[in-house]
């Protein structure tokens, strides 16, 4: 690493290296991210194929493994037709706008202990602020297609990201309460720790135990977020042909769907990072490693998967329910149970908590149950709202 | 002041869920459908008018192309219609196997009927699953007519031939091995019926897997019950007939209740509807799946038992062996007045309803005395549940229109003719 800085320096200068360094590190995420995508679209086809009774790509290379990259190439080939009535400007910028934060979160991701873009203090919140821009370049896409179908897409998918938003947001609250951080290396490193974690058995000591109704919901909605059956009302194919991207092709449509699952990808890592105890191994006598966080986000990534070839499609307003009467009270009645139980000398996350750490904790502990009340305060009129409007 | 309209939206004719060319005319207050106005007519191919130019058996083929899913089950309607003109008595061993291939049609119909109202729904499983069980049966009907669709295997008088010994084969390929290939033909190996029968054995397994896939999924469920709900006497007044009568409560069942072909003999229920809405449709529909496999197991058992002709002995309607042709005077006349000028019907009219998957088909026939139909006319069941379109998507969301139109198993074959 020494050697390698003082090459670069060598070569750039001291002042260009560290942004020729971010650059590299950059790409050394992306490139991976994209043909993790590429993959996991070759993954899906076969999975989903085997569910299907049917064998799913297996001409182009061998077992079909080309597959991605042909259909890569066919759609780059492909004219970008651009409808007569659209907004010509908007229409190509709506597809870089779905694109970009999908790639920009993953900046604060850490993939182990080191291994990290931006090892920023804020990056649970950054992610949340990020992660939301993407259903913009929906709403925009919908919007400047001037289709009919498209338009309705959007509207869609606008209603349901920013009511999966909260729940969501709710989900993370509870995490960052049991882990007095925002920074998603400490928080996987709070995870670590526990009784079950003293034993040996550190997958009973994650988040996920604890908050299993909160990691439901949290996985739950970020399906509902990336527009993924069985909530892809956005898109759903039966109802509204295409959705927000029905007037897409070529290279426009491929750069929706990296976004897409790119997002998915996304969802399973931050499961992962935050419920199933990111890249730590789930038992003591196994070291830590990156590979435990590939796995697990595999794992989540297949039931995706699984979900899209079992279950029909919820109806808009059905998710609309489903997210603002179930999911939302949900959490935030478990917000509460969790700040109670923090304040109880059952708390099992503040007794391990150690040093500075355990500081964090204790503000939060103080904070919990007030900001609990607050926020359910706040919701209530949002909610009120929501079901004046639903008829 | 700003002038708020309803939202129009043109579904169709290219549409996933339009079922074939469905151009319909949503008025949408939202998501809400404030009123549905089906087109009909962009597959119209003049089949009546058609048929007016044809001898009586040359619309045979025409009548698979009607209702494309239930091939059979047209013919079968425009055979009775042609023998109750034409006075034919037909074979009691052709009456089983039109019985016998009319289930396996229904089965095949109502396959696709989940499947794709699956998908519909948003279940991409349910339609591979179903599509493997129609491959079976459609090579059943490759084994007895040698065409997959459109069979065109009854004839005025009977069936055009006796059930074949053996089925199709697979064949060893580039991508099936020898191994492969023995596996999937392990149960071909017998005749026809020794086939269907172990596809009647297996069938009650895969039908559980769909009810396990479907039934009592809560999302199925959210999007089918009470939704598309039509009340008996509605159901009566707006002309349904068949599974989506039944599945507004009425016992109505054509096979019950004017017998045709073998059916009198049959034992099987008549599974009823409770509440009219999309579900009890669904599960009328299941079950008369169950219904029908109980039907062919039970003229495959007869089958097996009797052999005997399939085809009337009245050489004026039905043509006869072509061993007799090359040796028998008569018989090379009656060969040749059939394929040159085809059957001499007598003047007349005549209806004939059947239970077709879908409904009543009926087809009615006036014949003037020459060899062909003076005007035929085509009872489609789809055209009435199609016209109650509007009724039942009225306030209705705009994915429930997806659901109704499912729900209503709609071919446009048979609606725009």
């Amino acid at each position: 690493m020494e050697t390698m800085t003082q090459f670069g320096i060598g070569i750039f200068g001291a002042t260009l290296w560290p942004f020729v360094w971010t650059l590299l590190k950059i790409i050394a995420i992306i490139a991976p991210l994209l043909l993790g995508v590429a993959y996991l679209t070759y993954a899906e086809r076969k999975v989903i194929g085997y569910m299907q009774v049917r064998i799913g790509p297996n001409r182009v290379g061998p077992l079909g493994l080309i597959q991605p990259i042909a259909d890569g190439l066919k759609l780059l080939f492909k004219e970008v037709v651009i409808p007569s009535g659209a907004n010509k400007k908007l229409f190509l910028i709506a597809p870089m706008l779905a694109f970009a934060p999908a790639l920009a979160v993953w900046a604060v991701v850490p993939f182990n202990d080191t291994l990290v873009l931006a090892n920023i203090n804020a990056g649970l919140l950054y992610i949340l602020s990020i992660g939301s821009m993407g259903v913009y370049g929906i709403i925009l896409a919908g919007w400047s297609s001037n289709s009919k179908y498209a338009f309705l897409g959007a509207m869609r998918a606008a209603a349901q990201v920013v009511s999966y938003e909260i729940a969501m947001g709710f989900a993370l609250v509870v995490v960052l309460m049991v882990s007095g951080s925002l920074n998603l290396s400490d928080i996987v490193h709070g995870q670590q720790q526990g009784i079950f974690a003293g034993m040996g058995l550190n997958f009973l000591s994650w988040n996920w135990l604890p908050l299993l109704p909160l990691f439901i919901v949290f996985f739950v909605s970020g399906i509902a977020e990336t527009n993924r059956a069985p909530f892809d009302v956005a898109e759903g194919e039966s109802e509204i042909v295409a959705g927000f991207h029905v007037d897409y092709s070529g290279m426009a449509f491929a750069v929706f769907f990296l976004a897409e699952y790119a997002e998915m990808i996304l969802v399973a890592v931050l499961t992962s990072l935050l419920f199933l105890g990111g890249w730590s191994s789930p038992v003591g006598f196994l070291p830590d490693s990156i590979f435990w966080l590939l796995a697990k986000s595999a794992f989540m990534l297949l039931f995706f998967l699984w979900f899209r070839a079992t279950f029909p499609r919820y109806r808009y307003d059905h998710i609309m329910r489903l997210g603002w009467k179930v999911f939302i009270p949900l959490t935030v009645f478990w917000l509460l149970v969790v700040g109670v139980w923090m304040l109880t000398p059952l708390n099992i996350w503040h007794v391990q908590k150690t040093g500075d750490r355990g500081q964090g904790t204790e503000i939060v502990n103080r904070a919990a149950p007030a900001s609990a009340a607050m926020e359910s305060a706040h919701t209530l009129p949002a909610r009120s709202l929501q079901t004046g409007t639903e008829h | 002041m700003t002038d708020i309209r309803n939202f129009t939206l043109n579904f169709g004719p290219q549409h996933p869920a339009a079922h074939g060319v469905l151009r319909m005319i949503l008025e949408l207050d939202g998501e809400q459908v404030e009123r549905a106005d089906p087109h009909i007519g962009l597959l119209h191919r003049g089949t009546e008018k058609l048929a007016e130019t044809r001898s009586w058996v040359q619309s045979v083929p025409y009548m698979d192309r009607l209702d494309y899913v239930s091939m059979m089950c047209n013919e079968h309607a425009y055979c009775l219609a042609v023998e109750k003109l034409a006075g034919v008595e037909v074979p009691e061993r052709a009456l089983y196997i039109r019985t016998m291939f009319d289930e396996v049609t229904r089965i095949l119909n109502h396959l696709l009927w989940v499947g794709c109202h699956a998908l519909d729904v948003g279940a991409m499983t349910m339609a591979l699953y179903t599509f493997r069980e129609r491959e079976d049966l459609m090579d059943v009907y490759e084994a007895v007519s040698g065409a997959r669709m459109h069979a065109a295997y009854y004839r005025p008088g009977g069936v055009y031939r006796d059930l074949p010994d053996r089925m199709p084969q697979y064949e060893v390929s580039k991508w099936k091995n020898a191994k492969t290939v023995a596996a999937m033909n392990e149960n071909r190996q017998g005749s026809l019926l020794d086939f269907l029968e172990d596809f009647t054995g297996r069938f009650p397994k895969y039908h559980s897997e769909y009810h396990t896939l479907l039934t009592d999924n809560r999302i199925w469920k959210q999007r089918l019950v009470n939704i598309g709900v039509v009340s008996p006497e509605r159901a009566r007044q707006l002309g349904f007939t068949g599974a989506m009568l039944r599945g507004s409560g009425v016992e109505w069942d054509l096979r019950k209740k004017q017998p045709y072909a073998a059916y009198d003999k049959m034992d099987f229920d008549i599974p009823v509807g409770v509440n009219g809405d999309s579900y009890d449709r669904y599960l009328v529909r299941m079950e008369e799946m169950l219904q029908s496999n109980r039907i062919i197991r039970q003229c495959i058992t007869w089958l097996k038992a009797n052999p005997g002709p399939v085809m009337s002995d009245n050489h004026k309607v039905a043509p006869p062996p072509k061993a007799d042709v090359k040796s028998n005077m008569e018989a090379l006349i009656h060969h040749f007045k059939l394929c040159s000028e085809g059957i001499h019907v007598p003047e007349g009219e005549a209806y004939a309803g059947i239970e077709h998957p879908k409904g009543e088909f009926g087809i009615y026939a006036i014949s003037d005395g020459a060899n062909k139909p003076y005007r035929l006319k085509i009872r489609a069941p789809g055209f009435a549940h199609l016209a109650a379109m509007d009724e039942m998507a009225r306030g209705h969301m705009l994915a429930d229109v997806v659901t109704i139109i499912g729900s209503q198993d709609i071919v446009f074959g048979e609606i725009d003719r």
